[in-house]
């Protein structure tokens, strides 16, 4: 099965989802910097929440708002000569909503009365969905300047990661709302509804009639966004329509992660989205399927004592110890593995393209470590 | 299932409703309603919808059945559509659920972690958004209830590897920061094994090449190759995940207990693995 390599050269935009804590943000960034290297161009990798040590490991000292550029030595010094330009970017929600509102608001006095209102800044910063949302913005925007031959994108954490799916949708669908029309009726005629008056009584009865009149309020100015809301979830959705855009699906070995991609997987399925690829992140070495080894494993940790007696007094502490915890490490990572293994076939039944990335004992502290993961990637199976 | 265990009534909270806590102790899905899945244990998955109604009834005296039709709509879409209503509600049963004593202790199962200090932050947040009414109390005496340290603590649950104690530091310092919520402590989950001592590391060593490697290989009759490769990466992983351990201590003030829960290898799923946690968490609290 081909690697993930053919669909980095033929997409304009990877979204790598998954469920949390498989590490997709190393892997995007490992995915745009061994792009570069193989496949060249103008590469971004679009980030929500990197952690530190993945930041120097590209040269930054810290990511902002603004994108920067990877430095070209860090290449040279991993031992590769870089085709293209690799360019990170960090998510920043407050940011990326100010941009949105200035972007939409029909005018100057809409967007500053909007950017005042305290129901949106509580909106911006703790609105759970809107991070969603803004990352999907943020990506069609940097799509749509098309400086990049390809923008890599890691997905915010959601405990399910089709949220962000579906973030254009609900969001259009939020400011659509019949009832947001209502709300934003003039008084008088609100009054009259048949439906509303339970409503308005429950609604009044519990957070006061002032702030209703402020939702109403800020409803009323964002009412003023909605054509441009529409337009954009529409043109969104066709980006990922027109096969410019693929998923990359990552996901661990484990029983839970696996339960989740595969569930993100029907999702996409369903909404006629092409999974690109299933990337299994964080995989156990193949030694661990070695059937001769397995047997000498077995004979072993039944008589460890065997071994010591051929071998001798050589000086040895706990010899018989430590051939029996050699054994049975390696006869309990070898039943780990076991479940690796019908685990991945699930998954890789799922895609066209399919990539395994070994576990690593530690995390990447550099862009060599990076380039080393892509490489993995570019593999296949 | 350790609380129950030790005589208290408890009830688990899953807040996604996604978690599957059903599978956890081997029955079917558990709902709104808490069912008992262990003696003297409940456990319930959160759903705002039943909290709205729950507390429209109590608070509004509405008919447990309101005749809905166009209503059901109007109050989901509150739900949505009010900055923090979803949390509050959330926040708002479980907290009135132990204001009532009903429980010797409730468990929560947290949103994920880019939310749950949002969700912990929602009382203070509402105070300032809405000036007066019910929901105003309401805020007040859950913010009460949140910030009594006899009362609420949040326990953040990690593993020894870079991105989760990278995670759990920005958490613990968030919670602090933006939530009146005392980090009662953490559970550093997986933590794997010593293999080896440091004699028997020594031993390790002169087994693992030349001519002491291919007698065992002789007695034996296979390849240790594989053996000795899966003991390296035991080792390695036991360290890394050791100086992130550490890391994470010295990262955390000193009064926040650090608790270690070993790794539970093998076919451990549902109901058997929470009792090999509960027992683990049971030896490490005495």
């Amino acid at each position: 099965m081909a690697g993930v390599g053919q669909l980095a050269a033929s997409r304009q935009i990877l979204v790598v989802v998954g469920p949390g804590g498989v590490g997709k943000t190393t892997l995007a960034a490992s995915l745009a910097a061994r792009t570069v290297v193989e496949i060249g161009g103008s590469v971004l990798v679009l980030t929500v929440d990197p952690a530190r040590r993945l930041a120097s490991a590209l040269g930054l000292s810290r990511f902002g708002n603004e994108t920067v550029e990877v430095p070209t030595e860090l290449f040279t010094r991993a031992g590769v000569r870089p085709r293209g330009s690799l360019h990170v970017a960090m998510l920043d929600t407050k940011a990326a909503w100010d941009g949105l509102i200035h972007r939409h608001a029909p005018d100057e006095q809409t967007e500053q009365a909007i950017l005042a209102n305290p129901l949106y800044r509580n909106i911006a910063s703790t609105f759970v969905a809107s991070h969603d949302y803004v990352a999907m913005e943020e990506l069609y925007e940097l799509h749509r300047l098309g400086r990049y031959d390809l923008i890599v994108v890691d997905t915010p954490p959601a405990r399910r990661a089709i949220d962000f799916l579906e973030a254009p949708s609900r969001m259009v669908e939020f400011f659509g709302s019949p009832l947001l029309a209502w709300l934003t009726m003039p008084g008088r005629s609100r009054s009259s509804g048949f439906a509303q008056r339970p409503f308005h009584l429950v609604a009044n009865r519990l957070i006061g009639s002032t702030f209703l009149a402020d939702i109403a309020e800020f409803f009323l100015l964002f009412q003023s966004m909605y054509e441009g809301f529409v337009d954009r979830s529409d043109a969104v959705s066709a980006v990922f329509g027109e096969r410019l855009a693929g998923f990359v699906v990552v996901s661990t070995l484990e029983r839970e992660p696996v339960v989740e991609a595969e569930f993100l997987c029907d999702e996409l399925e369903r909404r006629e989205l092409e999974i690109g690829a299933v990337v299994a992140n964080r995989v156990l070495p193949e030694g661990l399927r070695d059937d001769a080894a397995a047997s000498a494993a077995r004979r072993l940790a039944a008589a460890p004592e065997s071994v010591v007696d051929r071998l001798g007094n050589q000086g040895l502490d706990h010899l018989g110890l430590v051939l029996a915890e050699l054994a049975d490490n390696y006869l309990r990572y070898r039943s780990v593995a076991a479940e690796e293994v019908a685990l991945s076939e699930r998954l890789a039944a799922r895609a066209g393209a399919w990539a395994t990335v070994p576990l690593r004992a530690s995390g990447v502290s550099d862009l060599a470590g990076l380039l080393e993961i892509g490489r993995h990637l570019w593999v296949g199976l | 299932m350790l609380a129950a265990r030790r005589g208290s009534r408890t009830l688990l909270v899953d807040i996604d409703g996604g978690g599957d806590l059903g599978h956890r102790f081997g029955v079917e899905p558990v709902r709104y309603q808490p069912t008992e899945v262990q003696p003297s244990l409940f456990a319930m998955a959160m759903n705002t919808e039943d909290s709205l109604r729950e507390y429209l009834h109590s608070r509004l005296r509405l008919p447990a059945v309101v005749p809905l039709g166009p209503l059901g709509a109007v109050l989901d879409f509150v739900a949505n559509a009010a900055p923090g209503v979803r949390e509050i509600l959330t926040v708002g049963k479980i907290a009135h659920d132990a204001r009532e004593r009903r429980w010797d202790l409730i468990v929560v199962d947290a949103s994920a972690t880019g939310h749950v200090v949002a969700h912990l932050a929602v009382p203070g947040a509402m105070a300032g958004l809405i000036p007066i009414g019910p929901i105003l109390d309401d805020s007040a005496w859950i913010r009460d209830l949140l910030r009594d340290r006899t009362f609420t603590g949040a326990v953040i649950v990690s593993r020894p590897e870079e991105m989760a104690v990278e995670e759990t530091i920005e958490l613990a310092a968030s919670l602090m920061a933006q939530s009146d919520v005392e980090l009662a402590g953490v559970v550093m989950n997986r933590v794997l094994p010593e293999l080896f001592s440091h004699a028997e590391e020594t031993t390790f060593e002169a087994l693992s090449a030349g001519s002491v490697r291919s007698v065992v290989e002789e007695t034996v009759g296979g390849p240790i190759g594989p053996l000795v490769d899966a003991a390296r990466l035991a080792v390695e992983r036991r360290r890394s995940g050791a100086a992130q351990t550490a890391r994470l201590r010295s990262a955390l003030d000193a009064g926040v207990e650090l608790t270690h829960v070993p790794e539970v290898w093998g076919e451990h799923v549902g109901l058997a693995l929470t009792s090999r946690l509960a027992d683990a968490l049971d030896d490490e609290w005495g």
